[in-house]
């Protein structure tokens, strides 16, 4: 069991922001993540897009704005349960709560942050009638072990980076691997276009263009694929197979937590806004994009701020009772859980005689 | 002040709203059907409007003059999924006096 004094689901710039705000207050925080790494959104989807309206950046890329985040609040050292999504909340009778992962992970927290951006995110799945049979019998949407593909023939789909950098990597893994995108161009690094193009040419893998997967074939688990050629449209043909991996990205969905008994509205967790951004249920908070209040905006700054108030009456929750006085970090320092301390240097008093 | 326009645009239910876009505020199309509300949140412009995710993918309707779609727009649809020969992301058409009486449909979310 993880115990933390603030659980944050979500790692994203607003989750990573508050672990910040929280060590201010000493309260320690682990966050918990679908994706296998921090910065949400931004390192996901557009880490090389420039953000223009972060304060005292006129240009920031996401990817590096995730790095300066994560610079920020490592001296508070912060929990991490990555590639991992929350899935059941479970109040206890001390008020704190456990919160469980698809994994099984249990964590344990007197206050619990929703930082989700817009949900966890969840593979896109093709529009193939009889593909949800097969999930897990031989259909993956995520390589999680390249070695269950050692010697099995792999069919891939998908134009963007995954569909290529796994297609190279399984090349020398498998026995045999086949791509296959709808067109002729793939929109992923030229170095991953020009090696897939080296190894086609070696014979190391298939290349099946412009073509898709229409249907998969197979009594309990997949024995193969059929396929479309796109310039002929009546024109099918089986590819023998022991997996088929579709990559075409992440898709967000707010996921198990809109089970949770929190209120929803338009796709996001209404909140109180004019205190804390608590849900309603008391002690669970929800803050960033996956919030909605009036006058509501999905901007990484307004989560900032977010992030800040919910850290104060977090406080309270777990020191109730206890005074606390909002200080500047331009007086009082930081003290990092790691040790170290940073604080204005002093100015030179001198004695005038 | 430049005019507003005014365009048809066919929601996920298959209601028709007719609307009237400024040209003097940049808006793309996804930011008009997010103004208007015509799609839940969340559904819509996920990535903001990059044509990173397909989630504002419409099919036009009217023969109306498009502006040309550049290389991210049409390598976004080749991997999108409800792809017609008529598709275009919301997120690339930028609202002009020359889009007076555009039609489209969005295309189911995915």
């Amino acid at each position: 069991m993880i115990k933390t004094d603030i659980l944050i689901i979500g790692a994203g710039p607003t989750g990573l922001f508050a672990v910040f705000e929280a060590g201010l207050l000493k309260l320690k925080c682990h966050l918990i993540d679908a994706l296998p790494q921090p910065g949400g959104q931004c390192s996901e989807i557009y880490p090389k897009k420039p953000i223009y309206d972060i304060p005292a950046y006129p240009e920031i890329l996401a990817g590096d704005l995730t790095h300066k985040l994560m610079e920020q609040c490592k001296q508070f050292e912060p929990g991490f349960t990555l590639g991992e999504r929350a899935d059941t909340i479970e109040k206890q009778e001390d008020g704190s709560f456990i919160v469980t992962t698809n994994k099984g992970t249990k964590h344990q927290a007197p206050v619990v942050a929703i930082a989700g951006g817009l949900g966890s995110f969840e593979p896109r799945k093709p529009l193939i009638h009889n593909i949800a049979s097969f999930e897990d019998k031989g259909v993956e949407y995520i390589i999680k072990d390249p070695e269950v593909y050692r010697d099995k023939k792999v069919v891939i789909a998908g134009g963007g980076d995954s569909a290529l950098d796994w297609s190279i990597f399984l090349s020398d893994v498998a026995k045999e691997v086949t791509l296959i995108h709808r067109r002729n161009e793939f929109r992923g690094h030229l170095d991953s276009v020009e090696k897939v193009q080296e190894l086609k040419n070696a014979g190391k893998i298939n290349l099946v263009t412009p073509a898709e997967v229409v249907g998969i074939l197979g009594a309990k688990e997949v024995s193969g694929v059929v396929v479309k050629q796109a310039e002929h449209i009546e024109k099918e043909f089986e590819i023998e197979c022991d997996h088929f991996i579709p990559l075409f990205g992440l898709s967000p969905k707010l996921g198990p937590i809109a089970n949770w008994g929190l209120e929803i509205e338009k796709n996001a967790i209404k909140v109180d806004n004019s205190l804390d951004y608590q849900t309603n249920i008391p002690g669970v908070f929800a803050i960033g994009d996956v919030n909605t209040y009036p006058g509501k905006l999905k901007l990484i700054l307004c989560g900032f701020h977010e992030a800040t108030l919910m850290c104060q009456s977090a406080y309270k929750i777990i020191n109730p009772g206890k005074r606390y006085v909002m200080k500047y970090t331009t007086v009082a320092g930081v003290d990092g859980f790691d040790g170290t301390r940073k604080e204005a240097p002093k100015a030179v008093v001198k004695k005038i005689e | 002040m430049e005019q507003d326009i005014n365009i048809k645009i066919t929601d996920r239910e298959g209601k028709t709203h007719k609307v009237q876009a400024p040209t003097d505020m940049a808006m793309n199309l996804m930011e008009v059907v997010r103004s208007f509300e015509l799609a839940e949140e969340g559904t819509i412009g996920v990535c903001g409007g990059m044509a990173m995710c397909a989630s504002c993918q419409c099919y036009v309707l009217s023969d109306t003059q498009l502006p040309e779609m550049q290389d991210d727009e049409e390598a976004m649809l080749s991997e999108a999924f409800y792809v017609k020969d008529n598709s275009r992301l919301g997120c690339q058409i930028h609202i002009t006096p020359e889009l007076e009486g555009l039609e489209v449909e969005l295309a189911p979310e995915s």
